[in-house]
């Protein structure tokens, strides 16, 4: 293993994956240091969503690993998940629930010391006034404002979201923009797959394209 | 909803999801108590032939509402990600599934047990009868949602898999219904029926072992 692969706090190499005859990608490998941001770029179809759910772990590929601290996922599985925060196409949203029993969920799962209250973090996230209501009758963008609180609360470091900007209007891009920032400010990682420009500086920032 | 315990977090939130949307859990109790009033009408009230059939079908109507009550286990977590989020929670998965198996039941199985004593006297069935069967269906029930929980956790990704789930599962289902009828009838006639209750109880121990680890890599298996 490499000096570079040592620091890295998420890699993945030789990933291959196969979906029914045709393959998505082969000998895929990445690496991410702290402070960095790899946005997957690609065609719909292309295996953004594949490539961030076998990241994550949920997804098996057809060869290759994904190391978490220089150690393969099935090894540190646990101490992975510890550093996780998903946020995937579906949110995991109870529509059922109101925001704040929503998010007192995830935080109880995930069961450390957050980092500010949950009243705090849908008050960043703008859904102040609307904690009580249930899901259900919040917009699409609210309801995706509730999985960005979940991210505000955990103390995780890596984040791996799936269109984390899909239905958010400005101000709620500008919101998660600052908060990928602090994130990767205070030495977190970021994989996403989106098809619009993330505004950061570009030093945070690398991007991978798949090829369909 | 402030608990810190994760699963303590969970059963709660599983409950109070049915209480808030309570139609699809109704349904399979609903099933239970229809199929059970019907049965005396269509049979009529000689209550000889009611006494003898209806341990046995209190039984299939129990097994048949169980079933009808799988496809909601797994089936809402895995469409709105929720099911994603518990995998990738640092948590073991396998507790995780097991305290929604509890809720499961809580919502699905206890009804039918606390409905049984109203609907044994439909059958005109004694006290005693009515006893040995709350104590086969407590020992049973959760035998039937364990098992069915690996059945629901296998389909949950297959677009109609209900019918597939109710063929995977009930020829595992069937041991509990022979024991389960089998010990009330041996009460009815005056025999001893300790040996099949124990076969229950041990058919429970085992499911409550070894159901929520093999649940949990079916839902992975899903999942993928």
């Amino acid at each position: 293993m490499g000096s570079s692969d040592a620091q890295s706090l998420l890699s993945a190499r030789g990933l291959r994956c196969v979906r029914g005859d045709r393959e998505l990608f082969t000998d895929l490998s990445l690496s991410l240091q702290a402070g960095e941001l790899l946005q997957i770029h690609g065609a719909n179809g292309s295996g953004k969503t594949t490539l961030l759910r076998i990241m994550c772990g949920l997804s098996l590929p057809d060869a290759g690993n994904v190391y978490w601290q220089g150690v393969s996922l099935a090894e540190n599985r646990q101490r992975f998940l510890q550093n996780l925060s998903y946020v995937g196409h579906s949110t995991g949203i109870k529509l059922e629930l109101s925001p704040l029993e929503n998010l007192a969920f995830a935080a109880a799962l995930h069961g450390e010391a957050s980092r500010m209250t949950l009243q705090q973090a849908l008050d960043r996230v703008e859904l102040f006034g609307f904690e009580n209501e249930p899901a259900r009758t919040l917009s699409a963008g609210q309801r995706r404002r509730i999985g960005l609180a979940r991210l505000l609360i955990s103390p995780a470091r890596a984040w791996i979201l799936d269109e984390p900007f899909t239905a958010l209007d400005k101000s709620g891009i500008r919101t998660l923009e600052s908060l990928l920032h602090e994130h990767l400010e205070s030495g977190g990682i970021v994989v996403l797959a989106s098809h619009s420009p993330v505004n950061l500086h570009e030093r945070y920032i690398k991007a991978l394209h798949l090829l369909t | 909803m402030t608990d810190s315990n994760p699963y303590i977090a969970l059963l709660k939130r599983d409950l109070l999801l049915a209480f808030r949307s309570p139609g699809q859990l109704l349904n399979p109790v609903l099933f239970y108590l229809l199929v059970l009033i019907l049965f005396p009408l269509g049979i009529g009230p000689e209550s000889r032939i009611l006494q003898i059939i209806g341990p046995g079908i209190i039984w299939v109507a129990a097994l048949l509402a169980t079933l009808l009550a799988l496809d909601t286990l797994f089936r809402g977590d895995f469409l709105d990600g929720s099911l994603e989020m518990l995998a990738l929670s640092p948590r073991p998965f396998a507790l995780l599934v097991a305290v929604k198996i509890a809720a499961h039941w809580l919502l699905t199985g206890l009804p039918l047990l606390l409905l049984t004593p109203l609907l044994g006297t439909f059958f005109s069935l004694s006290g005693h009868t009515i006893g040995i069967l709350m104590l086969t269906l407590l020992l049973g029930t959760p035998v039937l949602s364990l098992i069915g929980a690996i059945g629901a956790a296998l389909t949950v990704g297959i677009r109609g898999g209900g019918a597939l789930l109710a063929l995977v599962i009930l020829p595992l289902y069937i041991p509990v219904l022979i024991f389960a009828a089998g010990a009330v009838d041996a009460s009815v006639s005056g025999l001893p029926f300790s040996g099949q209750l124990y076969f229950l109880a041990s058919l429970l121990v085992l499911a409550v072992t070894l159901a929520p680890p093999a649940v949990a890599a079916a839902l992975r298996i899903s999942l993928n």
